[in-house]
């Protein structure tokens, strides 16, 4: 028997659970998302390895799905030194790079800025012939200043051709070992939010090799010798080499991997989910047992980027939400919570502040701490503040549904106890075993997946062969990522026609996805 | 004449995509531009249309091709500059100001940048009063005023000059052309007498741009609802508040053509509008009235923020007020409705202005 571990951090708590090979949970544990994120991480790993009561060698994987890379951007801390090279010009000059982005990530970020002759149009014809000799004097300009590089190409989703070439020109002077981001293989058409999403990448690889570095150490420590990948945002996993190279596609992981998760746990594939935490609630769309991701610009940080994230909404309701009540009888619903302090300053725990946790419990729909402590309460407000709060959900889950019929509705996460079994707009509310952990299984049982996204002409091979071509790619994609080839679907396929361009020009997306490989 | 910053850029940039009803190209890339420029160049001159000589060049300037190009493929910023100047070489004449072709999306912001650029003023003029998706569909139009000569370029350096014989033969030579060019051109178009613009323009439409954004931002800051707001600045007309229940799109011949069904909250719970699309908002409808048409414009606005929905934006379950907008008087004689009417759009309905139409419904209630 093997085992496997998934940990996932949220905002109030960090969970993990341990899950045998049929992926039946062994043991599960939760604790406080501490600042540094670390020390919570290796708490639980511990505690759910002694849970369990395994044998340590049996443990052979380990995914951790974390904000460290997200956290850093936010708050601008141990950002790398990155040299910005676009190459585009004599197009692009009209907007340089980082020019969108706040000032104080601009300050950080803008320190060494290149744009350069070459790039492509729409049709893979070069704008201009790349400019090589440019590109070895900022080579040597950027010796030792900068300790990561982020190259951007205009259309490089139709050519990659000039970015690949400047890789090999700065890594001929400067190294095999100083990381290069190509925009190409993060993000899709789009030039200043792909370059945008290359340069937080080219930012936060420093902290993406420590975070796996003192995962894999704090495995060694436990005397755990197992696999290590890290989750990224379409649900599916990354290698340890790949999530140093590509880190910001762990971004928004954590609602994913509830999504995924709650997919799992009730073998439904399509439905809507509600993730219940202690400070907010996020409703994502399960489609095909993925998350549906969002069509619009993602500001991360305050830069747009555009690379795909999970489409969620997030309402400021979880279980430490403060509640606050007025004589005349009026009331507001946080967005302040206590978070993962309630065990200290919810009323039901002793403590002196008013939460949703207590309005649930003083009506008696959830049993928890001391009821006696909220027995004064009005039963008649806290009767309206519940509604409120049902609302809030109702109208959440109403705005993230495509159309008006029902549809089954699967709730997770710790505070999900408050929400009652009946839910407007819901043809079922499915409450799955697990579901406080629901984060940290769909971890647990992540995919590998290959995408591709490029511009094609569909007038060379026309659609269907084109079609073809594309799935093809993403398939090889997965299989190189470590998929078995035997489990490999096609997750996800969509071609948009680009309006006013000759040649049939269509951007082409296909994920593939798969379970593990046993060898991998 | 007045100077125009960061934050009137970031204004009109916001009012700029309410004009568009829905459509006109994301003004987000021409911001950065005009941003850009500002920092590098200094503020932008704004000139009211009085402010022109009757004798003084003037040309539109602005952008062409597919949206989708020019996200990638940002300009240079110097084409426009190569188009003006090329103009100016073969007409012999100095160009005194630039203008935007269409107050909605995109081109709204384009000659801003170019102006910055070249210390060049920009008119508080356009030739729609909103966004409409094709080049004769302006008021210099209606009027007879040529779009020729006018010039495209790329950023690479090629320069086209074009003299065709009406403005149709314009649009089709230089769509073609554009796509050999890499897909976005930036042209100067509709060169005129400072007379021409005055007589032919849609005036103080910056201005009214740049007050719908700030009331946006500052109802946000405020914590207020700006829809009232909105109302007043453009004499406009609420028509309805709703729910998205139901979005039916298609792409036919570059255009996204639809249909939108929302679902009446507060007052008007019970009653169902349709919104009608091509790239831009152009009918709205009960079941049993019209409530407002093209040329008259159709804003779809967030119901909490008060920012504009886009067509590509609309989605199940968004809340949202949708207002009426006279468009301009220009608009409504009987060539302005042949030229961007419901018939040219093949909606078979007749046009009617929107306050009469929201007059009638007052009186059938």
């Amino acid at each position: 028997m093997s085992y496997r571990i998934g940990i996932d951090v949220g905002g109030t708590h960090t969970d993990a659970v341990l899950l045998d090979s049929a992926y039946r949970v062994v043991a599960e544990t939760k604790s406080p998302t501490t600042e540094d994120v670390s020390t919570g991480i290796y708490r639980c790993l511990r505690e759910v390895i002694t849970r369990s009561g395994v044998a340590r060698e049996q443990i052979k994987y380990a995914m951790l799905g974390t904000t460290h890379c997200t956290n850093a951007i936010v708050e601008r801390k141990r950002l790398n030194r990155v040299g910005v090279i676009r190459i585009g010009a004599p197009a692009t000059l009209a907007v340089k790079p980082l020019i969108g982005v706040p000032d104080d990530l601009r300050q950080q970020l803008a320190q060494h800025v290149y744009v350069i002759r070459g790039g492509h149009e729409f049709d893979g014809r070069q704008i201009a012939e790349l400019d090589e000799q440019r590109l070895y004097e900022i080579a040597q300009e950027v010796k030792g200043k900068v300790d990561s590089l982020a190259i951007t190409s205009v259309f490089s989703p139709v050519s990659k051709e000039h970015e690949l070439r400047a890789a090999g020109i700065l890594r001929e002077v400067l190294g095999e070992q100083l990381p290069i981001s190509l925009s190409h293989e993060i993000g899709s058409v789009g030039l200043l939010e792909r370059e945008n999403a290359t340069i937080l990448n080219a930012a936060v690889v420093d902290v993406a090799k420590s975070t796996a570095a003192g995962f894999v150490n704090a495995l060694k420590e436990e005397g755990v010798e197992a696999k290590v990948f890290f989750c990224q945002n379409d649900g599916t996993l990354m290698s340890v080499d790949y999530a140093v190279k590509y880190p910001i596609l762990t971004i928004a992981c954590g609602p994913t991997n509830s999504i995924r998760g709650a997919s799992y746990l009730t073998g439904l594939a399509d439905a809507l989910v509600v993730d219940v935490g202690g400070t907010t609630t996020d409703v994502g769309v399960l489609i095909n047992s993925f998350p549906r991701e969002s069509s619009l610009a993602v500001e991360i940080g305050g830069a747009r980027t555009n690379f795909r994230m999970p489409d969620l909404l997030s309402i400021g309701l979880g279980g430490g939400t403060v509640i606050r009540t007025q004589a005349d009888g009026s009331f507001t619903i946080g967005p302040d919570s206590v978070g993962y302090r309630l065990p200290q300053r919810g009323l039901v725990f002793g403590g002196d502040t008013l939460t949703a946790t207590d309005v649930a419990v003083a009506l008696g729909k959830v049993r928890l701490g001391d009821p006696q402590k909220v027995s004064h309460l009005d039963r008649t407000l806290m009767e309206r503040v519940y509604q409120g709060m049902v609302e809030m959900v109702e109208e959440a889950i109403d705005r993230m549904k495509t159309s008006g019929d029902p549809v089954p509705v699967i709730l997770v996460g710790g505070g999900s106890i408050l929400l009652p079994d009946r839910l407007r707009g819901a043809s079922q509310v499915v409450r799955p075993d697990h579901f406080g952990v629901a984060n940290a299984i769909g971890a647990a049982i992540s995919q590998i997946s290959g995408q591709i996204e490029r511009v094609f002409s569909l007038d060379e091979l026309g659609r269907e062969k084109t079609l073809d071509l594309a799935k093809q790619i993403a398939v090889d994609e997965a299989i190189k990522a470590g998929a078995d080839p035997a489990t490999i679907e096609i997750v996800d396929i969509e071609d948009v026609p680009l309006a006013y361009l000759p040649g049939n020009a269509t951007r082409i997306r296909v994920k593939a996805a798969g379970t593990l490989a046993k060898d991998a | 004449m007045r100077r125009l910053g960061k934050q009137e850029i970031e204004d009109i940039a916001v009012g700029a995509a309410l004009l568009g009803t829905g459509g006109g190209g994301d003004p987000y890339i021409g911001k950065l531009m005009a941003l850009q420029a500002v920092e590098e160049h200094g503020p932008i001159t704004l000139l009211s249309v009085d402010e022109v000589p009757d004798d003084a060049f003037v040309v539109s300037s602005g952008m062409m091709g597919a949206p989708t190009v020019m996200v990638e493929k940002a300009p240079s910023g110097s084409e426009a500059k190569r188009a003006l100047q090329t103009l100016e070489e073969y007409l012999g004449k100095q160009i005194y100001a630039t203008f935007p072709i269409e107050a909605g999306g995109l081109n709204s912001m384009l000659p801003l940048a170019l102006a910055a650029k070249l210390q060049l003023p920009v008119v508080d003029v356009d030739g729609m009063g909103r966004a409409f998706p094709e080049l004769q569909m302006v008021t210099f139009h209606l009027d007879g005023i040529a779009a020729s000569p006018f010039v495209i370029a790329d950023e690479k350096g090629n320069v086209v000059l074009l003299n065709t014989i009406d403005n149709l033969w314009g649009e089709r030579i230089a769509r073609a052309a554009t796509i050999q060019m890499g897909g976005s051109v930036m042209f100067a178009i509709y060169p005129m007498t400072g007379k021409n613009l005055k007589q032919s323009g849609i005036h103080h439409i910056l201005q009214l741009e740049e007050e719908i954004g700030r009331a946006i931002r500052l109802a946000k800051a405020n914590g207020a609802n700006p829809i009232a707001e909105i109302l007043r600045l453009t004499n406009g007309i609420e028509l309805f508040c709703g729910k998205v229940v139901d979005v039916n799109r298609k792409t036919e011949t570059g255009f996204t053509r639809g249909t939108a069904r929302l679902a009446g909250l507060a007052e008007y719970k019970g009653e169902e509008l349709e919104l009608r699309f091509q790239n831009e908002h152009l009918l709205a409808r009960t079941k049993d009235r019209l409530l407002c048409v093209t040329p008259d414009l159709i804003a779809v606005l967030d119901a909490e923020t008060g920012l504009p929905i886009t067509t590509e934006g609309l989605r199940y379950g968004a809340r949202a007020f949708v207002i009426g907008i006279p468009c301009h008087p220009k608009w409504r004689t009987p060539e302005g409705i042949a030229t961007c009417g419901p018939g040219y759009f093949g909606y078979d309905v007749t046009y009617e202005p929107v306050e009469i139409l929201a007059a009638k419904g007052r009186s059938g209630r």
